[in-house]
C-alpha cells in the first residue's frame, strides 16, 4: 500500500499522493515542471539562485517530518505535491449536500466553479514572488532574507499544489490554467496576474511586512474557506498550505513589531518623546510611527479589496454548492446551510454608512472578511503592546473597512480613516496624510541599504527575539555567492 | 515541596496566534482564548509534535517548577515568567539543563569535570529533553536485539543493545544518556542507583523512524548494572530512566567539524554522531576525524562496521596497545603523529573536540593537545577555555 503521509522522493516530483502509480498525472507534472524552473529562474528572487539559503523542506506531513532544516540552492529546493491526510468518513460540511460524503472527485456541476476558484487561489502564488523579486538585494539581515526566501519557495510549492489539482482533475482544461498561470505576470500590461493587489511591486521591506502581515493573510482566510470544501483533494491541500502558511503570518508580524522596537528605542535614546516628531525621528535612520501607520492603511485596505464584493452571488453558489466554507465551518454550530438566516453587513445606503441585515448566503464573503478583521486585529494589539512597553505614546488602528476600497459597496465614494465619507477634493488634499505619498517612498528608499553581515541588523530593524530553528543570533542563514555580490 | 516539574510554555510575546501547534497537538494539550494560546500541564506528554509546526519558536519554551503553572494563570500573561531562581539556573542559554534528578545530575557532573569549567552545549545543537522519564515514572524499554561486538575470542564482552520504546515518546539526541533501573535492591534493602549509558544510535532511531535506541555495553567482572543489560534476552522488558544530558551533543551544522577521541565503549556517542551525519548530510563541509583507542582490534567495539564507513564521511585513526610484535600506542601518540591534520583543524572555529572514555585517558589526551598545539606556536592552555565557552570541547569520562 502506498505511503501517503510521508513524502516519496523517488519520483522527479516528491509527493505524497503516489504519483509513481498515477503515470498520467505524474507525465502531465513532468511536463509542466522545466517550465516553473524557467519561471523562478527568470521571475524568481533575483540575484540568489546560487546562494546557499537555510530552508525547511517537508518530508512527510506529519508534525514530525514537516520541517527539515538544511542549506539549499533555492532552484534546487524539493518542491512538491503534499496533502494532509484523508480524513476517514469526512463529508461536505455545509451547503445543499452538507453531511452527504465529500467528493473525491469533482462533481460535474461544479467543475466550473471550482476550476475557477483553484485558477484564482493559483494566480496569487507565484504572484507575490514576483512581486518580491527585488527584495533580497535590499535584506536588512540574513535572517530576514532567509525568511524572505522561505516564503517564496512555500508561494512556489503553493503553486505547485494548485496544478496537481488542475492537471489531476481538470484535463486538458486544467493543463491550459496550468501553463497560464506561469504566463500571467505580475504587472505585465498585456497578461497581467488575476487580481490587483497583486500587480504592484513590493517596494520595500516595510511594504513585504505589511503585505505578508495583511495580504497573505487573505490568502491564508482564503485558504481556510477552501481547506472546508466539499471536494477534499482541495480541502486537504489547503489544509497542508496553512501550515505553511503561519511562517508567512510571522514574518510579517514580527517584521513590522521589529520595526517598531527599533524605531521606539532609537527615539528613547534620543529623548524623542513625540512621535510626529518625524524629521528628526527620520534623521536617526528609524521609520517614524506615522509612516508605519500610513503603511498599514494601504495593505489593510487593499487586502480588504480582495474579498470581493460584500454582497455576491457568486460566494453564495460556491457555498451553497459546498465548494467553500467559512472559516472554521466544521466547528461552527448552525446548520450549515444558511438558507433562512440573515447576515449584518456594512453598506452605503442613500449615501449613508448603515448596517443592514442581508441573507446570509449572499453575505459569505462578508462574513469571511469579518473573520479576517479580527485575526488582523491581534497582531495590530501586539504592536501596540511593545508601544506601551517601550513608552511611546502612539497608537497603530486599522482604518475603517470603508477607507480607501476599490472594490465592492465602498468602491465609489471616499471615506477617512474614521470612516466619515469625504469629498474628493477633501480626498485629494489630505491622502497623503493617510498613505505612503512620493516623499515617504523616497525615504523609504534611502533606508533600503543590505545588511549582510551575519548575526548584523540594518538600523531600522530590531533583531528578533529568536533565530529560526533555535539558531544563535549570529548564525548565517544565506550563504551568498559571488554572483549575487556582483549582479 | 513537591517534586520539580518540567512544563511546556509558550511565550506570548513571540506567539503570533495561528494556533497550528492547536490543530498539530495529538493530546489536545494546547488551547487559547482571546489573549493567549496555552499548555495544559496535566496532558502535555513532551510528544514534540507541535515543535516543528511552530513558525515562531514561541512553542519552544520549558520552565522547571516546583508548582506547575496553571491556565488561568497562562491566559493572563503579557509576558513570559523568567525561569525561577535556584530551581535550576541552566534552562536558559543553551539548553545546559543536564537532568532534573539529583543523583545524576551529579554523575553527569562528575563525567564532565575533564571539560575544566561549565560545559556549554554546542552553538547548532538541537535543544535536547531532559528526564522526561525518572525513576517513580520509568520507560519500559523492550530488548530488540544483544549482539557481541568483540571478537568470539577476545576476553573483553562488549555488546550492542537494541532497545524498542514502543508508543513511548522518548526523543534524544547524539550524545545524550539513558538510566537503567537494576531490578532489586541492594545489601541495605535500597533501590539500586541507575547507571548511565550513552546512547549509541542517532536521534531518528538505531532504524530510521523505528522508535528505538541502542546500547553499548561492556561487560565488567562483578558489574551489577553491566551484566544485567549483557544478559538481557530478546524480548525481555527493563526500565529506564532519562534520557540525560544538555551539553555533551552533536552539533548540528553541517560545516562543524567534529575530533571524536575515545576509547571502549567511549565509542557510542561517536558512532551516533557518524550516524547522524551520514543520514542527513553524508557531503557535509564540515570533517569527521575519529581517533578510536583499544588493546587489540578484535576488542575494538564496531572495527568491523568501521572499515565500511568511507573516508569522505569520516576519517579513522584506530589504535592499538596490545597488539602481539607492535609498539604500543595510545589515542594521544596518535593524535601526536597527525598534528598536521590537527592543526588547521584546530585554528578553525567551527571545530568541536569530544572526548569520551575513561577517566584515565584525559590527562594524556590533554597533553597530546598541548605538544600539538605548542608545535604549531597556538597555546592549548588559552584555547581550550575559549573552544568551552563556545561550546566546542566537550569531555565525558566515567
Amino acid at each position: 500500500m502506498a505511503d501517503l503521509v510521508n513524502v516519496d522522493y523517488n519520483t522527479s516530483i516528491p509527493n505524497n499522493v503516489n504519483l509513481a502509480d498515477d503515470r498520467r498525472v505524474l507525465k502531465a507534472l513532468e511536463k509542466w515542471h522545466p517550465g516553473y524552473l524557467n519561471w523562478w529562474n527568470n521571475m524568481g528572487p533575483d540575484g540568489f539562485q546560487e546562494s546557499l539559503v537555510y530552508l525547511r523542506t517537508a518530508v512527510s506531513v506529519d508534525p514530525k517530518g514537516w520541517a527539515k532544516f538544511g542549506y539549499v540552492k533555492m532552484p534546487e529546493y524539493r518542491w512538491g505535491v503534499l496533502l494532509a491526510p484523508q480524513e476517514e468518513g469526512r463529508t461536505i460540511p455545509c451547503g445543499e449536500h452538507a453531511g452527504q460524503p465529500a467528493w473525491q472527485e469533482v462533481p460535474g456541476e461544479y467543475r466550473a466553479l471550482l476550476r475557477r476558484l483553484i485558477v484564482i487561489q493559483g494566480d496569487t502564488e507565484p504572484a507575490s514572488v514576483e512581486q518580491q523579486r527585488h527584495l533580497g538585494k535590499t535584506a536588512p539581515s540574513l535572517y530576514d532574507m532567509r525568511n524572505l526566501f522561505q516564503v517564496n519557495v512555500e508561494e512556489g510549492r503553493h503553486l505547485w499544489a494548485m496544478v496537481y489539482l488542475l492537471q489531476k482533475y481538470f484535463g486538458a482544461d486544467g493543463r491550459e490554467e496550468a501553463d497560464q498561470l506561469l504566463y500571467r505576470q505580475s504587472g505585465n500590461e498585456d497578461h497581467p496576474r488575476m487580481l490587483g493587489a497583486f500587480n504592484e511591486a513590493t517596494p520595500d521591506w516595510l511594504s513585504f511586512f505589511m503585505f505578508t502581515y495583511f495580504t497573505d493573510r487573505d490568502g491564508k482566510m482564503q485558504l481556510e474557506a477552501l481547506a472546508q470544501s466539499g471536494f477534499d483533494p482541495l480541502s486537504r491541500t489547503c489544509r497542508f498550505m496553512l501550515t505553511e502558511e503561519a511562517h508567512h503570518m510571522f514574518v510579517g508580524e514580527t517584521g513590522v513589531g521589529r520595526t517598531i522596537q527599533r524605531t521606539c528605542e532609537v527615539m528613547k535614546e534620543s529623548g524623542i518623546t513625540d512621535p510626529y516628531d518625524v524629521n528628526r525621528i527620520r534623521a536617526l535612520g528609524v521609520i517614524d510611527l506615522p509612516t508605519i501607520q500610513k503603511k498599514a492603511n494601504m495593505h489593510y485596505s487593499l487586502s480588504l479589496d480582495l474579498f470581493g464584493s460584500e454582497i455576491s452571488t457568486n460566494a453564495a453558489n460556491a457555498f451553497h454548492a459546498g465548494i467553500k466554507g467559512r472559516y472554521k465551518e466544521s466547528k461552527l454550530e448552525d446548520d450549515h446551510k444558511l438558507d433562512n438566516d440573515t447576515y449584518p453587513v456594512l453598506r452605503l445606503i442613500d449615501g449613508k454608512v448603515v448596517v443592514s441585515n442581508e441573507p446570509a448566503l449572499s453575505a459569505i464573503n462578508m462574513r469571511l472578511r469579518d473573520d479576517y478583521v479580527k485575526d488582523a486585529a491581534g497582531g495590530v494589539n501586539r504592536w501596540n503592546n511593545i508601544l506601551k512597553k517601550e513608552g511611546i505614546d502612539f497608537e497603530i488602528t486599522l482604518p475603517h473597512v470603508a477607507f480607501h476600497r476599490h472594490q465592492g459597496e465602498f468602491s465609489a465614494i471616499h471615506a477617512d480613516p474614521e470612516g466619515n465619507l469625504i469629498s474628493a477634493d477633501e480626498w485629494a488634499k489630505r491622502r497623503d496624510d493617510w498613505l505612503p505619498s512620493k516623499a515617504d517612498g523616497d525615504f523609504m528608499d534611502s533606508l533600503m541599504k543590505p545588511q549582510w553581515e551575519p548575526g548584523k541588523y540594518a538600523g531600522w530593524i530590531s533583531p528578533p527575539k529568536v533565530g529560526i530553528d533555535n539558531k544563535p543570533g549570529d548564525f548565517e542563514y544565506v550563504k551568498i555567492a559571488g554572483a549575487a555580490l556582483n549582479s | 515541596m513537591n517534586a520539580l516539574v518540567k512544563q511546556h510554555l509558550i511565550d506570548p510575546e513571540i506567539c503570533i496566534r495561528c494556533y497550528t501547534c492547536e490543530e498539530h497537538c495529538p493530546v489536545d494539550a494546547i488551547t487559547h482564548d482571546d489573549n493567549n494560546v496555552v499548555v495544559d500541564v496535566s496532558k502535555c506528554n513532551f510528544c514534540m509534535d507541535c515543535i516543528s509546526p511552530c513558525p515562531t519558536g514561541s512553542i519552544d519554551n520549558w520552565r522547571i517548577v516546583a508548582t506547575p503553572y496553571t491556565l488561568e494563570e497562562q491566559f493572563e500573561w503579557m509576558e513570559l515568567p523568567a525561569q525561577e531562581d535556584g530551581l535550576e539556573a541552566g534552562t536558559d542559554g543553551g539548553g545546559s539543563l543536564e537532568a532534573l534528578e539529583d543523583e545524576v545530575g551529579a554523575l553527569l557532573a562528575r563525567a564532565h569535570e575533564g571539560t575544566g569549567g561549565k560545559p556549554i552545549a554546542p552553538a547548532s545543537a538541537s535543544k535536547p529533553s531532559v528526564n522526561l522519564f525518572n525513576r517513580a515514572k520509568p520507560a519500559r524499554a523492550v530488548v530488540q536485539g544483544n549482539f557481541r561486538l568483540t571478537d568470539a575470542a577476545a576476553e573483553n564482552d562488549v555488546r550492542h543493545i537494541i532497545l524498542s520504546l514502543g508508543d513511548q515518546v522518548f526523543p534524544v539526541l547524539e550524545g545524550q544518556s539513558v538510566g537503567v533501573v537494576v531490578p532489586g535492591t541492594d545489601d541495605a534493602g535500597k533501590p539500586h542507583q541507575p547507571r548511565l549509558y550513552s546512547i549509541s544510535s542517532a536521534r531518528d532511531g538505531e532504524k530510521p523512524n523505528a522508535n528505538n535506541i541502542a546500547l553499548t555495553v561492556k561487560r565488567e567482572p562483578g558489574g551489577l548494572a553491566s551484566n544485567y543489560l549483557c544478559d538481557l534476552e530478546k524480548g525481555a522488558e527493563i526500565e529506564i530512566t532519562g534520557p540525560f544530558g544538555g551539553t555533551f551533543l552533536m552539533p548540528n551544522d553541517p560545516a562543524a567539524n567534529i575530533i571524536m577521541i575515545c576509547t571502549g565503549t567511549g565509542s557510542a556517542p561517536f558512532r551516533a554522531f557518524t550516524e547522524r551525519r551520514r543520514r542527513t548530510s553524508p557531503n557535509a563541509s564540515g570533517r569527521m576525524h575519529l581517533y578510536f583507542g583499544a588493546r587489540r582490534p578484535e576488542e575494538l567495539p564496531y572495527f568491523g562496521p568501521l572499515k565500511k564507513v568511507p573516508e569522505s564521511l569520516l576519517h579513522q585513526e584506530l589504535c592499538f596497545s596490545r597488539v602481539d610484535g607492535a609498539a604500543k600506542e595510545y589515542v594521544q601518540d596518535r593524535m601526536r603523529k597527525r598534528a598536521d591534520q590537527l592543526v588547521p583543524l584546530l585554528n578553525d572555529g567551527n571545530t568541536h573536540i569530544f572526548i569520551c572514555g575513561l577517566k584515565g585517558m584525559e590527562t594524556g589526551v590533554d597533553e597530546a593537545l598541548s605538544d600539538v598545539c605548542r608545535g604549531a606556536g597556538l597555546d592549548w592552555a588559552s584555547l581550550k577555555p575559549l573552544m568551552r565557552q563556545s561550546g566546542r570541547y566537550h569531555v565525558e569520562t566515567y
